[in-house]
């Protein structure tokens, strides 16, 4: 691969010969090799990365008008949606855009888990994925403190009491995460500094994720590697126009929540300034924190008590445990799952435990804007099992118990197949 | 030039002399670094004058028997509840072994009138409810969360719900025997 393009503009030869960007950018975005069956579920990760700029660029603008204090941080935000001009424009499209990046990663990450592109050779690739979106979390969560309304104050709250679990040092960490007594000034500044670098660690993060998906190159849909340049076409012009495509019909969706529902995934208590002394009735995280949520209220108080006769860890550190376990079995995912076969498509039964584990993981969300009472309560405790037995115990034995159908002998064979 | 090859022992010897020198440099690197993190880390805990806020008094007089008031302390709210008999009554005859986390309400107050606490639960931080009249009390007749549901009672004390703790009783000294310092 180490072969050099040769270009025609001298200027770009010139800068080519003494730094090979041109030559790169050539290799991995105009020649590479793209399997020529992929689908318009390949759009997502492109899609993925125009979000994250799109991200950066109104961030960046919007901290031009922002003030990071406790008196003037709500204050900074109406004067962005009031004064600023177009400011109401860049704060619709950060909002909407942070719940954009969600749909397309999670779309992202479930195509990943449809058609088995966490397996060999490709795991660190996946597992990148995964870094993604801790740090996509970590800096959604730390954005939305810095309106400074009711939902940001009592969501920092209760997210950072959740390391208060963390036996013996708890409540120094605590302490020591917000630079007080409680969520206050120090605890907006610092979210900010964070708020304003993770971005940056996120596009290094993201460029690794590229840098080891063209080591072996996409997946595809029928899951059977590229064998020979007659299952591949270049990725450009093919997939340039075919992101494109897909690119338009995001933008569409992203344009429709701008500028016709601006605040369908918001909260309006969070319209209502920060106060220290009021808990909001009923305490939601944003949408895409939802399942996660579920998971954390769902574990019985006296679970772990019962189950050993005596209490090791409290139940809030039960639930705590179990929220981080819950992205912590997307990083082994792919030793968990024992098949040697790649796509659903070929996977008789693993394709309806893909299914079934999609609808537990929107009832979780459902359960997680709930309150935790009554039904609720059950249903979140049955769809959290659910959840972790999909990956230590359905994914390790459908490998062994599934008779896969007869996989193809190459991309280009059912396409071959169909025309004769 | 042949007295100049080296022999295996010296050979030894040099790798050795290597690897002390190796691993002393990485060690001072390790202690160097070490020595300077604490400082970054420590920049981010509670600073002199955050702690230097860490007292209020409070006026007792004008709060009537079964009236709760709060008051901000350290930006946290502190409840301080006047108890009727009935309160107290209940709070002591409580059985220790029902607890959660069990302590008596005797070691939980200083006048057995006067139930002072921090006002913030201990599950995942969110200010119960109960001050106001008409505020749910939960099943105890203390205060409720409304965030995951923990019941507390009349001193205090978790009895239901995934708060692990009690409410934090702040250190507080009567001036006299109607103000109350709290830090
Ligand atoms: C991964 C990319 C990012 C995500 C997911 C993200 C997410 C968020 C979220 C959810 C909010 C709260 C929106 C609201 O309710 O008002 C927010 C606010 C904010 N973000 Fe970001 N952000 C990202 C990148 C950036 C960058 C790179 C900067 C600055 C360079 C930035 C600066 C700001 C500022 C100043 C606010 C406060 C103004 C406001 O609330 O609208 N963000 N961010
Ligand atoms: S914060 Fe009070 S019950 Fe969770």
């Amino acid at each position: 691969m180490a072969t050099k393009t040769e270009f025609n503009n001298p200027v770009i030869r010139w800068v080519d010969e003494r730094l090979p960007v041109f030559t790169y950018l050539d290799h991995e975005y105009n020649q590479f090799p793209m399997p020529k069956n992929l689908n318009y579920w390949w759009n997502f990760g492109a899609l993925a990365s125009v979000a994250l700029v799109v991200m950066i660029l109104t961030g960046i603008m919007l901290a031009m008008q922002y003030t990071a204090h406790v008196d003037l941080a709500f204050e900074s935000v109406e004067r962005i949606m009031r004064d600023v001009n177009y400011g109401w424009l860049l704060r619709y499209i950060h909002m909407n855009g942070a719940s954009m990046f969600f749909i397309v990663v999670y779309i992202h990450l479930f195509r990943g888990l449809y058609y088995g592109s966490y397996k060999a050779p490709r795991e660190l690739l996946w597992m990148l994925g995964v870094v993604i979106i801790l740090l996509m979390m970590a800096t959604a969560f730390m954005g939305y403190v810095l309106p400074w309304g009711q939902m940001s104050f009592w969501g920092a709250t209760v997210i950072t009491n959740l390391f208060s679990a963390i036996p013996i040092v708890g409540d120094w960490i605590v302490t020591w995460l917000w630079g007080g007594f409680s969520v206050d000034n120090p605890t907006l500044n610092r979210f900010y500094a964070l708020h304003y670098l993770m971005p940056f660690v996120l596009f290094a993060v993201v460029g690794l994720h590229v840098v080891a998906l063209h080591v072996n190159g996409s997946t595809n849909p029928t899951g059977v590697e590229v064998q020979s340049p007659r299952d591949t076409v270049s990725f450009h012009p093919y997939f340039t126009a075919k992101d494109s495509v897909g690119l338009v019909a995001f933008l569409f969706v992203f344009a429709a929540f701008v500028f016709f529902a601006p605040n369908f995934f918001g909260e309006p208590d969070n319209y209502i300034k920060a106060n220290p002394l009021q808990t909001p009735p009923h305490i939601v995280p944003e949408w895409y924190f939802l399942p996660f949520y579920a998971i954390l209220r769902a574990v019985p108080d006296n679970f772990i008590g019962a189950w050993m006769g005596f209490t090791l860890i409290s139940a809030k550190l039960a639930g705590v445990i179990a929220m981080f376990g819950s992205i912590a079995v997307l990083f082994l995912l792919p030793w968990l799952d024992t098949s040697k076969v790649r796509s659903a498509r070929f996977r008789p039964w693993y394709k309806w435990f893909f299914w079934l584990f999609l609808l537990d993981c929107l009832l979780l969300g459902y359960i997680g804007s709930q309150p935790a009472e009554g039904i609720f309560i059950w249903i979140g405790r049955g769809a959290t099992a659910w959840y972790f037995a999909h990956f230590l115990v359905f994914f390790p034995l459908l490998g062994w118990f599934e008779t896969p159908k007869p996989l193809p002998t190459s991309i280009s064979e059912p396409v071959l197949k169909e025309d004769s | 030039m042949a007295d100049e090859v080296q022999t295996p022992e010296s050979d030894d010897e040099g790798a050795r002399r290597r690897e002390f020198l190796y691993l002393a440099t990485l060690g001072v690197g390790a202690v160097g670094a070490a020595a300077f993190a604490w400082p970054i880390i420590d920049s981010m805990n509670p600073a002199a004058d955050v702690l230097a806020l860490s007292s209020v008094e409070v006026d007792l007089g004008p709060i009537q028997v079964g009236q709760s008031i709060t008051v901000k302390w350290r930006g946290r709210p502190v409840f301080i509840r006047r108890r009727t008999p009935d309160e107290i009554k209940a709070a002591r005859v409580a059985e220790l072994a029902e607890l959660i986390d069990p302590q008596p309400d005797e070691e939980r107050v200083q006048q057995p009138e006067w139930l002072i606490l921090v006002g913030v639960c201990t599950h995942l931080g969110c200010i119960p409810l109960g001050q106001k009249s008409g505020e749910p009390r939960g099943d105890y007749g203390g205060w409720f969360c409304p965030c995951h549901g923990s019941h507390y009672d009349t001193s205090g004390r978790i009895r239901f719900g995934p708060a692990p703790k009690n409410l934090e009783v702040p250190g507080y000294t009567f001036l006299d025997d109607s103000t109350v310092r709290i830090g």
